[in-house]
């Protein structure tokens, strides 16, 4: 532990060879067979008021769309889980379904052992999306233009929405891809087979969307300028910044953000070129720490820890994911508090901080080749630019229940917004906020509130 | 049988003496596909099955079966929960059949070998085989008035079985012409089980045994649009068995056993036993032996073990020396509609801290019943509680409830005697009491 590194730091591609590269970032959790699925729909109970739904983001009516699958109604199923959630089939796979509708699943209380809602969601929203079926129409054109900022889940979700409605959406993304963190942001073996540009295909499929990408806000575009040529704005920009440690060191070569290897990993065509340091130490507790510290291991890193600077109660990493890293070899010190990067010309060598809970902390030194830091995104407000008097909440954009701004005309959901930070809540916003944006041109209801 | 002594050895009897045909335990394999030639009887008393009856033997030539032969009904991710076949009698040569049966006879001495027969119903034909049938030194026959397709259209089987002077008849002939035990195997494809039951003791049966298959088609294949199994194209109704049909079944031999004319005539119950708990069942309404087939074509022979050992180990728990000991205890208490005390009442109580609030107690009260189950929330978490005035404890939550225990029914206590709807004032035609 307290041991100091020596020599230069190990920072190298290609530490595995193809072939296990392949195994490694294959499907975590491989989809289920029809007669799976069957067997796995029939354990439902089929509940009256079933907390499942209530626990859902998007309030799927689970018992529902698992009914049909036990019926062989599989159309059925997809459409009930789409109806609700367009992008059912990234949920599927990305969803803490631990901690949201399986947990609430009354099988959880009766057996420990809830109906497994995320893989037969996968199953159904699998069987639609194979067949190429597009399971909605949309409403006769309406004349209005919407432009939506973002095409992560929650702009995908608000511009699908309003899509149906008739209206005409024009997406505005900043990257050359859409998807959000779907994209660049979800561990690669979450999301295999390119799903998130497969769905992202699959949502624009029902027409009414187009999308034009390398376009930032603060770049080529103004808020202002959105307002004057669109009938209404949702903004979706996610967060586009990550905390830092504010401790010494942490300009260092070898020491970045974990959201940025994340995406690197996504990204990359050929796995073995990228680089990953033999020791690997990242900071954080939440799943993106889960999600680089794992990826580091299965691209051959030979030591990797996460270091959490509270109790392990406290990590937002859900339980389950903590022994998916752990699994993976991932050693997990919590009341490991760094204070400090050491380097050798110009490079990380090492972490050194205080190990232990209260009187039990000790000094601790863990010899790194790459630190990755994982203590959070945050919200940047500098491209909205003149701002317009968007008013800001604890750091993020302002909205009511419905996803209003304080701007008239202007919506926002998703990450940029307070809330859970998962796909499905932005998804939930994006559809929240679009049948808003849809009232209020019915209605003339109030564009805030 | 087994080669070590656990220390403690059920010590229940299962020893059957059933109409004169003895047996080591009351678990036949009924005649069906599973006892259609030595090689599965055989492994059926390795197994240690008590007793087989032997597939049907009918006159040569045999006849000719069809492909497929089975339909099931799977039902919510369980396999077969209910069965159907459209296979006849035996299709093999009778001398065949014979030669073997005497074989495992010889061979398997204590155990109950029962032959089922089918021929026309012409005196002649049942004299020509009823000596040959003899010979083998098989313990009695089964006369198979039950099967419900094929053979009935061909005036025998269900046929014989549905006209209560044929199976008079046909049973007393077979009286007259074997010192066998004959056992009437009653098909359950009537009105009344009690009219056939009581043909077969008229005409000397030594014994019925019942259900046969029920007339049946499991299901439509709907892109073939064609009955299931289906035949090339073409589907025909079959005879149902399996776990579906045990209601039906307890309730036939129940009411033999009960009927004072039929009462006393031993019963070989079958129809949806897959366990010893479903034949302790049919033993307390009267059977003094259980036939199997489906569940044993579903699991193989080996599921005997448990029946055997677990029949033993609750009869042991109940303090029942052998089977006589409890065998028609049920029946006293099976009574008509009219006998029943409708002063008797229960309600449901739910056990809060077993309820995981799926709320299917709720719905089904509230939807199909008497709104007798209130939907609360108390600080957001769900809680469904009874409403004691609105229950008249029909017990539908409780079967609905997919926890044990969570649901319970319980007496309320009532100073009112019984009181039965032949002594209601509603009732129009009451008995009034002896005063």
């Amino acid at each position: 532990m307290g041991e100091s590194a020596s020599g230069a730091p190990d920072i190298a591609p290609g530490r595995l060879d193809a072939a296990t590269l392949a195994t490694h970032f294959a499907e975590a959790h491989p989809p289920l067979s029809a007669q799976q699925a069957m067997v796995e729909a029939n354990r439902c109970l089929f509940c009256h008021d079933a907390p499942c739904i209530e626990a859902c983001p998007t309030g799927i009516d689970v018992p529902a769309f698992i009914r049909k699958i036990a019926s062989g109604n599989l159309q059925g199923s997809a459409e009930t889980i789409l109806r609700e959630n367009i992008l059912g089939g990234s949920c599927a796979r990305v969803c803490p379904t631990e901690v949201l509708c399986q947990h609430a699943c009354v099988r959880t209380a009766l057996e420990g052992k809830p109906v497994a809602i995320g893989a037969l969601q996968r199953h159904a929203t699998d069987w639609l999306m194979q067949r190429d079926i597009q399971p909605f129409t949309r409403a006769a054109p309406s004349g209005r233009s919407i432009a939506v900022i973002g095409a992560g889940p929650a702009g995908l979700a608000c511009a699908h929405r309003l899509a149906l409605h008739g209206h005409a959406v024009k997406i505005y993304e900043a990257k050359a891809k859409p998807g959000g963190l779907n994209e660049y942001g979800i561990a690669a073996y979450k999301l295999t087979d390119d799903f998130a540009r497969r769905e992202v295909a699959f949502i624009l499929g029902v027409g009414g969307i187009e999308i034009i990408y390398d376009q930032a806000l603060g770049g080529t575009l103004s808020l202002s300028g959105l307002r004057r040529a669109h009938d209404a704005v949702f903004l979706a920009i996610g967060q586009a910044g990550v905390r830092v440690l504010g401790i010494e060191g942490e300009a260092l070569a070898g020491v970045r953000p974990a959201v940025d290897f994340i995406a690197s990993l996504r990204q990359a065509p050929d796995k073995a070129a990228l680089p990953v340091g033999r020791r690997v130490v990242v900071i954080g507790g939440g799943n993106t720490a889960i999600d680089a510290a794992t990826q580091a291991r299965l691209l051959g890193a030979e030591e990797v820890s996460i270091l959490y600077r509270r109790g392990r109660a406290a990590m937002s990493a859900t339980a389950k994911e903590q022994d998916w890293a752990q699994t993976h070899g991932v050693r997990i010190l919590d009341h490991a508090v760094v204070r400090r990067l050491r380097g050798r010309d110009g490079a990380v060598v090492a972490v050194a901080g205080t190990l232990g809970a209260g009187q039990a902390a000790r000094p601790f030194e863990l010899a790194a080749d790459m630190v990755l830091t994982a203590i959070g995104q945050i919200f940047v407000a500098d491209p909205l630019g003149d701002a317009e008097a968007l008013t800001l909440a604890d750091g993020r954009i302002a909205v009511d229940a419905r996803g209003a701004t304080s701007l008239p005309g202007v919506w926002a959901g998703g990450d940029c917004t307070a809330g859970a930070d998962l796909t499905v809540a932005a998804v939930q916003d994006g559809k929240r906020a679009a049948e808003a944006i849809h009232a209020h041109f019915l209605h003339g209801e109030p564009a805030h509130g | 049988m087994p080669i070590f002594s656990t220390e403690n050895p059920p010590m229940a009897d299962l020893r059957i003496d059933f109409a004169g045909i003895r047996a080591p335990n009351p678990f036949w394999l009924a005649s069906a596909p599973p006892t259609d030639k030595a090689y599965n009887v055989v492994r059926a008393f390795r197994a240690g099955w008590g007793g087989v009856v032997w597939k049907t033997l009918g006159e040569d030539p045999p006849v000719v079966n069809v492909s497929s032969r089975y339909g099931a009904t799977h039902y919510n991710g369980m396999r077969m929960a209910g069965f159907n076949n459209i296979e006849l009698i035996t299709d093999r040569p009778l001398a065949l059949n014979l030669a073997e049966i005497t074989e495992v006879k010889r061979d398997w001495p204590d155990r109950a070998l029962v032959v089922s027969l089918m021929v026309p119903c012409e005196e002649a034909s049942w004299q020509r085989i009823l000596p040959l049938v003899e010979a083998t030194g098989c313990d009695g026959i089964e006369l198979n008035f039950g099967c419900p397709h094929g053979m009935s259209e061909r005036n025998m089987g269900a046929a014989v079985g549905q006209v209560p002077e044929y199976v008079e008849m046909v049973t007393r002939w077979c009286k007259q012409h074997s010192r066998m035990p004959v056992i009437v195997k009653l098909t359950p494809n009537v009105t009344d089980i009690l009219a056939p039951a009581r043909a077969a003791l008229r005409g000397g049966a030594d014994a019925v045994s019942l259900i046969n298959t029920v007339q049946s088609i499991t299901g439509v294949d709907l892109d073939l649009m064609a009955p299931e199994p289906v035949v090339d194209g073409q589907g025909t109704h079959g005879g149902y068995c399996g776990p579906a049909v045990k209601p039906i079944a307890l309730r036939m031999v129940a009411d033999i056993a009960r009927d004072p004319a039929t009462a006393g005539l031993p019963i070989s119950g079958i129809g949806g036993i897959g366990g010893w708990r479903e034949a302790a069942e049919f033993i307390a309404l009267g059977a003094g032996s259980v036939q199997v087939c489906t569940a044993a074509m579903h699991y193989g022979f080996a599921i005997v073990e448990d029946m055997i050992d677990g029949l033993a180990r609750w009869m042991d728990g109940k303090h029942y020396a052998d089977i006589a000991a409890f065998r028609g205890r049920a029946v006293r208490n099976y009574v008509h509609w009219n006998d029943l005390n409708l002063n008797f009442q229960t309600i449901a109580a739910i056990d809060q801290t077993r309820c995981i609030q799926c709320g299917l107690c709720h719905i089904a009260c509230e939807d199909t019943s008497h709104q007798a189950i209130a939907a609360r929330r108390i600080d957001g978490k769900r809680q469904y509680e009874v409403i004691d005035a609105a229950c008249v404890g029909c017990n539908l939550c409780a079967h609905v409830c997919p926890v044990e225990y969570c649901i319970t029914m319980h007496p309320v206590a009532n100073s009112a005697g019984a009181l039965t709807w032949q002594q209601h004032p509603n009732n129009p035609m009451r008995q009034e009491a002896a005063a």
